[in-house]
């Protein structure tokens, strides 16, 4: 890590961009790595370009279509309203991204705001934020983001807020002792003693310095928010219908287990390649920002 | 030690305090009127006015949670439930030991599957087996309680007709909601286990050990495994912590009348004081288990004994 930072803070442009250069060499050498990389990309195609890869409409219902068996028509077969279920799995991922990376985004933001207040100025404001975040870790995570949605309500928005909220507690900590690690650094005393301000220490010399166990945090961190909101709408407080969510559409398929279980093997399965693929890459990110690992 | 046991207990109180604060807050700040939850629609003015004035509603918001705080404290109240008209706390508790008993289940199998897979992993490190288990780990850490629920049910219930596919009475009904659940924890316990145990079969006492001719039995079952099981030890009162609310999902895909399942059809419903009840209840039981943990982990860990001396 320190090797990293001082890296960072004596080169200029050109040598950061090397040292991402040399990240991705070193996550290349991870074949792992590289299936999560290309799983979590070909979602994100899938995603952006729902509307003009989607075989058929995601709600049109046709309901002399019901439950059929994947076809050449319907690849993957249709649900109990004649839907076709690959359409609305590809639709899905344009939501199960969302929030993932809309809940880690707010987070990120809530936790990494509040660790590097925390971490920078020590004492009493580092004392009580942190307190605060060792109640809030007393919950466990499903159990916050539930309470939260309870209050909040369903929908869209309230299930990234929860997601997102239920978060904070973890990356507050990991920014906080990112910014620990860095705060007595020689080239943050060189910038307070030129007279920069607190803030423009913490958003421009502290936290891109700390940003190696961030990336690690929230590309695992998606993979989590995902779960976590899929959980949520499969018990009925996420996304309500008719909106393609893969653990509502699992909710949906669950009555019909017995004699259609391929409503409820599909959606399982993109909810579990996903997290699987953002797993790998985050453990590979891990290692490749590692300098501990290099050569 | 006894130092360190009271701090750790004392610490407790306001960590304890701060949840039953946000739980408090959080749902204070529903939107909803408590009092024509309770009494309907058809209620007049008046009626619900005496309502409120009864239950100490039209009080400021800290003096309602001081009340509140007293109540759960000293006379275990915790509020009454919007639908059934019964206390909070005497449903949780009809509920509570299906969801300890579920979560005390997986977790047993977590250890018994988790610790050996994860001894035998690191003992025979590249090996195919060690291959295979962290490839399983890794889907086991990927794959959604509900969906290995559903998988689960599929295949044992529906088609081998082995196991029912809901309940929690009989043995046999909870095999599958108990695995479905420990998916994760077997993971979780296997990847620390095998990590751990790598870490302290490259110890200096170990090569002496192996060097004064120690059978390499002996070596890794009785020298290396006791230390190597410290950190797990750690991990698994976490993972049972983890495991009671991860109930929840499970609770309702096989049916279980758990505090899960109480707590979603709560939320449903609308039934607020049961809502707040289940999270405080469950996160309470959560710092128990992990302040049990951490007095588990100073009694075992001699380095933490001898900080206290």
């Amino acid at each position: 890590m320190n090797e990293n930072v001082e890296m960072v803070a004596t080169t200029g442009g050109r040598k950061t961009r090397s040292q991402l250069g040399e990240v991705l060499f070193r996550l290349r050498k991870s074949p792992l790595a590289m299936f999560g990389l290309a799983v979590v990309l070909i979602l994100i195609f899938c995603a952006l370009f729902a509307d003009v890869i989607a075989p058929h409409s995601y709600s049109k219902q046709n309901l002399s279509h019901m439950f059929e068996a994947p076809s050449r028509q319907y690849l993957l077969g249709t649900d109990e309203f004649g839907r076709d279920i690959l359409s609305r799995l590809i639709y899905g991922a344009r939501v199960s991204l969302q929030v993932g990376f809309i809940a880690v985004g707010i987070a990120l933001f809530v936790g990494g705001l509040l660790g590097a207040v925390s971490g920078y100025y020590g004492g009493w404001i580092d004392n009580g934020i942190m307190r605060v975040m060792d109640v809030l870790l007393s919950i466990p995570q499903t159990l916050l983001a539930i309470a939260i949605v309870a209050a909040l309500g369903p929908g869209l928005m309230n299930l990234m807020i929860a997601v997102g909220i239920s978060a904070v507690p973890n990356y507050a900590r990991i920014v906080r002792s990112s910014v620990l690690s860095i705060r007595g650094m020689e080239f943050i005393e060189a910038a307070r003693a030129v007279g920069s301000p607190d803030i423009r220490i913490i958003l421009k010399h502290i936290l891109p310095n700390s940003m190696a166990p961030i990336i690690v945090q929230s590309t695992l961190g998606v993979a989590s928010a995902i779960l976590n909101a899929a959980g949520l709408s499969f018990i009925g407080l996420g996304i309500q219908p008719p909106y393609p969510e893969w653990g509502a559409m699992l909710s949906g398929g669950r009555q019909y287990i017995r004699d259609y279980p391929h409503l409820t093997l599909y959606p399982g399965l993109a909810i579990m390649i996903t997290i699987l693929a953002l797993n790998f890459l985050g453990d590979g990110l891990r290692d490749a920002l590692d300098p501990k690992l290099k050569r | 030690m006894i130092r360190y046991i009271v701090r750790r207990v004392l610490f407790l109180i306001p960590v304890l305090v701060g949840v039953a604060f946000c739980v408090f807050t959080l749902l204070y700040l529903t939107p909803g009127d408590p009092a024509r939850m309770v009494l309907g629609d058809l209620a007049t003015e008046s009626a619900l006015q005496e309502f409120r004035a009864k239950e100490g509603l039209d009080q400021p918001y800290l003096v309602q949670f001081g009340n509140y705080l007293y109540k759960a404290v000293f006379h275990g109240d915790i509020g009454r439930s919007y639908v059934t008209k019964r206390p909070v706390m005497s449903e949780i508790l009809v509920a509570f030991p299906y969801t300890l008993k579920l979560a005390a289940f997986a977790m047993v199998i977590a250890i018994l599957v988790g610790v050996p897979c994860g001894i035998l992993s690191a003992i025979k490190q590249y090996s195919i087996f060690d291959t295979l288990t962290m490839i399983f780990a890794m889907i086991g850490l990927s794959m959604p309680v509900f969906w290995l629920g559903l998988l689960l049910i599929i295949l044992f219930s529906v088609h081998l007709r082995w196991l029912p596919s809901s309940g929690f009475d009989t043995f046999q009904a909870m095999i599958l909601p108990s695995v479905a659940l420990a998916a994760q924890s077997i993971s979780m316990v296997t990847r620390m286990t095998r990590s751990s145990m790598l870490e302290v079969i490259r110890a200096d006492y170990i090569r002496t050990a192996r060097s004064k001719g120690q059978k390499e039995s002996i070596v890794i079952w009785v020298h290396a495994l006791r230390n190597a099981l410290i950190p797990v030890v750690t991990l698994c009162g976490l993972q049972f912590g983890h495991l009671l609310s991860g109930a929840i999902l499970t609770e309702s895909i096989f049916a279980i009348p758990g505090v899960g399942r109480l707590m979603v059809d709560a939320i449903k419903t609308r039934d607020y004081p049961m809502v707040q009840g289940g999270v405080l209840f469950v996160a309470v039981a959560f710092s128990i288990v992990n302040l049990l943990v951490d007095l588990l982990y100073a009694y075992i860990d001699p380095r933490i004994k001898a900080q206290y001396r």
